[in-house]
């Protein structure tokens, strides 16, 4: 990460305003309200298949349009690249007189600099959608995708407003809106030209939908006698009806509404109020989309319907706005746009803030793969730039078994001078950073492995393979202990591999593909012999491996002979919770009775709730087991770990851990509990430097005195 | 149909729907309301009614002189200085409380975009049930410019705080005509 982008993350965390907004409008509430009686999982498919199929015709989608429009009256250009776009409107503003133009919103003429361009010809424009030209009096682009000004609070917007219209204003937001309802009024009158986006273009009719909620395009199509729409090509659908769905989700996905206040279908040139007719024309802007269409992985980020839910939603967007993560488009969606229409390079830098928690792949209306696509620019940029060496020489030693838990066992060794109740007390300066906000875990003196031979099993007929993972086996053996306790009351004999190593994840989400893969291929035939009944995994991140990525990856690296395999664990795979909920539920574990009532708020690991989709069995087993559960706020929320990106992204982590801990002493709850080891590191440590009563513990750890 | 395009219209943004058994109510109440907003012939306090069917009801040129400043031909400035606007809508669809307008005529646009107060006269006999029924009954190929409107013009873009009537009506007002363009009956 190149210095400057640390040093914009740190400014950026110093200015919350945004992330105090976004928490008074509650978006998931309001959110979850706007889809009552919405059946969004099929509303979204139908989005993504209209999308997808059109993206997959882009070229002649847009002949079409420009025949249909055409035949109303309409120009129509196509615009193969950002410079011919502004040639051509510069040019219409020229052969027209055009000195002064209103602008209603569009993210278009943000991503070819319009108005910087026009303004060097000596034509003003004037935006007119309220947070546009907010940011256009504070000179600054969008922070966000569908609200441009969230990251500016009401007292800045009045000093804006006060410098423009002269006058003296006070900080009322409704007094605010009416200042900018006068001063832009005048605009909309004078106006030479209007210029607008589109929602939506449709072949079939050639008409393009705009949605806004001030009613300002209507305006900007109405009062100038010339109106220009800005359209990218991936806005095309083939038919009328298509704009349904769209139309369905888009206002309740971004701002919570049924439907935005106006939505306007302009088909034709319409008569102008002095009964001349106007001049309509469409730039449909291709930009390098057809390129993007091509794509056989990008092609599916030309489904976005450009809502934003996927900023609404993502911690890291929280924290450091669009300003940050992103350029002209925002956040999750925007890196991968801005990947592609500036250039990968420009994309290299925001890329690494996705921690990859899936928040905005649940909740896409045009369900667009966000993490897998910023995870494919990352790999791509691994492939062309190389991985920086240390990066790389460190995933290197954690795929070489030996190597790796050597250096564990010596670290064991050396840390004892500062280790204290398991955590790292009193690094040395030069580390200290890393233990500012959180306490660091102790290697455990002797490993789950070693313990593992001591344990003395029951001979069953029944046998569970169990994949510890490196967090669980070197950090939390304990948790390991009480996993083949608990499996033995079930009357499941535990199996441990003693071949297994790192699961690939690390490898993966650092984009190196083939890595992850060699991953892969040591642990498969391991965790298979004894043909065992079930392979029990203890930590969510592992589960993502075994269960969903190993036959992925070797399929994507071309090693197809051990993909029956990788299957074949695949279908075995439980995460440890699940399985002792099943056991419970098909009576095999049975609780103890009269036992003491704890009280206990869960924390959902990103990769066991969004990856594998396991967030109720773990509670269903550990209140079976004598747990209250007291949920907390945000409980699927990330809890900033993610692998590297804790040390990659130190700042960032750290005030997600910071919520999350907020979050979870809010409950007033014992203990707080998670299936994953990176998270109960992040958990325990947090807890431990600010002093909190409250214990992170290993699910299993609850519950290993809890059965009969 | 009715109550649900009403719960939903008047949870859209300072709405108010009212329903009249006849045209001669649904004038009555218009009258009152003119009256009430105090329209008078000067700017800022002016009122704009667009070509509607409704206005082969009644003697407009009557009306027009009971309200001076009430006006039956939509012009650009008195839009920009009226206080209401009134307009006639296709179509009323009941799951998102909308109305959809066909704006090809410019005055459609200007008497509901520019003023203070959209008076929206609405058959009840034509509440539908949502977007894709309405995509039955309107195409853009017999109307050029289609508009649906929710609720009056609002903005959240300071702070996500809800502010009313930005560039359009800060208030709209539904009136539901049972009588109006019923089925079979010319309009």
């Amino acid at each position: 990460m190149k210095q400057d982008m640390s040093a914009s993350i740190h400014k950026a965390l110093e200015n919350q305003n945004l992330a105090g907004i976004l928490d008074r409008w509650n978006y998931p509430a309001t959110r979850a309200k706007a889809f009552e009686g919405v059946d969004f999982e099929a509303l979204r498919t139908s989005i993504a298949d209209i999308k997808g199929e059109a993206a997959g015709r882009l070229d002649e989608l847009a002949e079409t349009f420009k025949k249909n429009a055409e035949a109303n009256g309409i120009k129509v250009f196509r615009a193969s690249s950002a410079e011919a776009a502004r040639q051509y409107i510069a040019n219409l503003c020229k052969e027209k007189g055009v000195k002064k133009i209103v602008k209603s919103k569009s993210m278009a003429t943000e991503e070819i600099h319009l108005n910087h361009f026009l303004d060097e010809f000596g034509i003003q424009s004037d935006e007119t959608d309220l947070g546009e030209w907010i940011c256009q009096l504070a000179h600054q682009t969008p922070s966000h995708m569908v609200m441009p000004a969230l990251h500016l609070t009401k007292e800045e917007i009045s000093d804006l407003f006060a410098e423009e219209t002269k006058q003296p204003l006070d900080n009322d937001i409704q007094k605010l809106v009416k200042v900018a309802r006068a001063a832009i009024r005048e605009k909309f009158f004078e106006a030479d030209m209007g210029i607008s986006g589109a929602n939506i273009a449709i072949a079939e009719t050639g008409s393009i939908v705009i949605c806004t909620n001030e009613g300002n395009a209507r305006l900007v199509t109405t009062l100038p006698k010339v109106h220009v729409a800005l359209v990218g090509l991936e806005k095309l659908v083939p038919n009328y009806t298509d704009a349904a769905p769209i139309l369905a989700a888009l206002p309740r996905n971004a701002t919570s509404q049924l439907l935005t206040s106006y939505a306007s279908f302009i088909s034709a040139p319409t008569l102008n109020d002095d009964g001349t007719m106007k001049e309509v024309h469409i730039v449909l802007m291709d930009n390098n989309r057809l390129k993007m269409a091509e794509d056989p992985k990008f092609k599916e980020a030309l489904q976005c319907i450009r809502c934003a839910a996927c900023l609404n939603v993502c911690p890291v967007y929280r924290l450091v706005t669009g300003h940050v993560f992103g350029d002209i488009y925002t956040g999750g969606i925007g890196t991968i746009l801005t990947a592609w229409f500036n250039e990968l390079k420009s994309a290299e830098d925001i890329q690494a803030l996705c921690i990859g928690c899936d928040k905005c792949k649940e909740i896409c209306a045009a369900k667009i793969d966000i993490p897998g696509l910023i995870l494919e620019i990352r790999r791509r940029a691994a492939n062309k730039e190389g991985l920086p060496f240390i990066y790389k020489s460190a995933l290197q030693v954690i795929n070489n078994r030996k190597v790796f838990h050597t250096m564990l066992r010596t670290a064991s060794v050396l840390q004892k001078p500062f280790v204290k109740e398991g955590f790292i007390r009193h690094l040395p300066m030069f580390l200290s950073g890393l233990s500012e906000y959180r306490s660091l875990p102790s290697v455990a003196p002797v490993p789950f492995r070693d313990i593992f031979k001591t344990i003395k099993q029951p001979k069953c007929a029944e046998k569970a393979a169990f994949y510890a993972g490196c967090a669980l086996d070197f950090v939390y053996p304990d948790a390991g202990v009480a996993i083949v306790k608990i499996l033995n009351k079930a009357g499941i004999e535990v199996l441990f591999p003693e071949e297994q190593s790192c699961c690939g994840i690390p490898h993966w989400g650092s984009g190196s593909f083939d890595m992850a893969a060699d991953a892969a291929e040591r642990n498969i035939l391991p965790l298979l012999e004894g043909n065992p009944e079930y392979v029990v995994v203890s930590c969510a991140s592992c589960t993502t491996a075994l269960k969903k990525e190993w036959a992925k990856i070797l399929k994507e690296q071309h090693r197809e002979s051990l993909i029956p395999d990788a299957n074949r664990v695949a279908s075995k795979t439980y995460m440890f919770t699940e399985l002792v909920d099943k056991l419970i539920k098909e009576k095999r574990l049975t609780p103890k009775e009269g036992i003491e009532l704890h009280t206990l708020t869960y924390h959902d690991s990103c990769h066991a709730k969004r990856h594998v989709g396991v967030s109720k069995e773990p509670r269903d087993a550990l209140s079976a087991a004598g747990y209250e559960i007291k949920e907390m706020n945000e409980c699927d929320t990330c809890c900033g770990m993610g692998g590297s990106y804790t040390i990659k992204q130190p700042e960032i982590s750290m005030q997600m851990l910071k919520r999350k801990l907020e979050n979870i002493e809010a409950t007033g709850a014992e203990f707080v509990s998670a299936e994953c080891p990176g998270c109960l590191i992040q958990l325990r440590g947090g807890l431990d430097k600010s002093g909190s009563k409250v214990k992170a513990i290993h699910p299993a750890e609850l519950m290993v005195d809890k059965f009969k | 149909m009715f109550e649900n395009f009403k719960a939903r219209a008047e949870t859209s943004g300072n709405t108010e729907v009212k329903r009249f058994a006849t045209t001669a109510q649904a004038l009555g109440f218009i009258e009152e309301f003119l009256e009430k907003e105090e329209v008078k012939d000067e700017t800022g306090s002016y009122a704009v009614w667009a070509n509607s069917p409704i206005l082969k009801e009644f003697d407009n040129e009557a009306m027009a002189q009971k309200f001076p400043g009430l006006n039956f031909k939509v012009t650009r400035e008195l839009a920009k200085g009226a206080k209401v606007g009134i307009t006639q809508l296709k179509w009323g669809l009941a799951e998102t409380g909308s109305m959809a307008q066909d704006s090809t005529d410019v005055e459609q646009r200007l008497a509901s975009a520019l003023a203070w107060i959209h008076v929206a006269i609405l058959p009840t006999s034509k509440i539908i049930a949502d977007i894709p029924a309405l995509m039955t009954k309107m195409h853009p190929k017999d109307d050029k410019y289609i508009t649906l409107i929710t609720g009056a013009s609002k903005t959240a873009d300071i702070e996500r705080v809800l502010a009313i009537g930005v560039h359009g009506p800060e208030r709209l007002v539904i009136v539901c005509v049972d009588d109006l363009e019923l089925e079979g009956v010319a309009s």
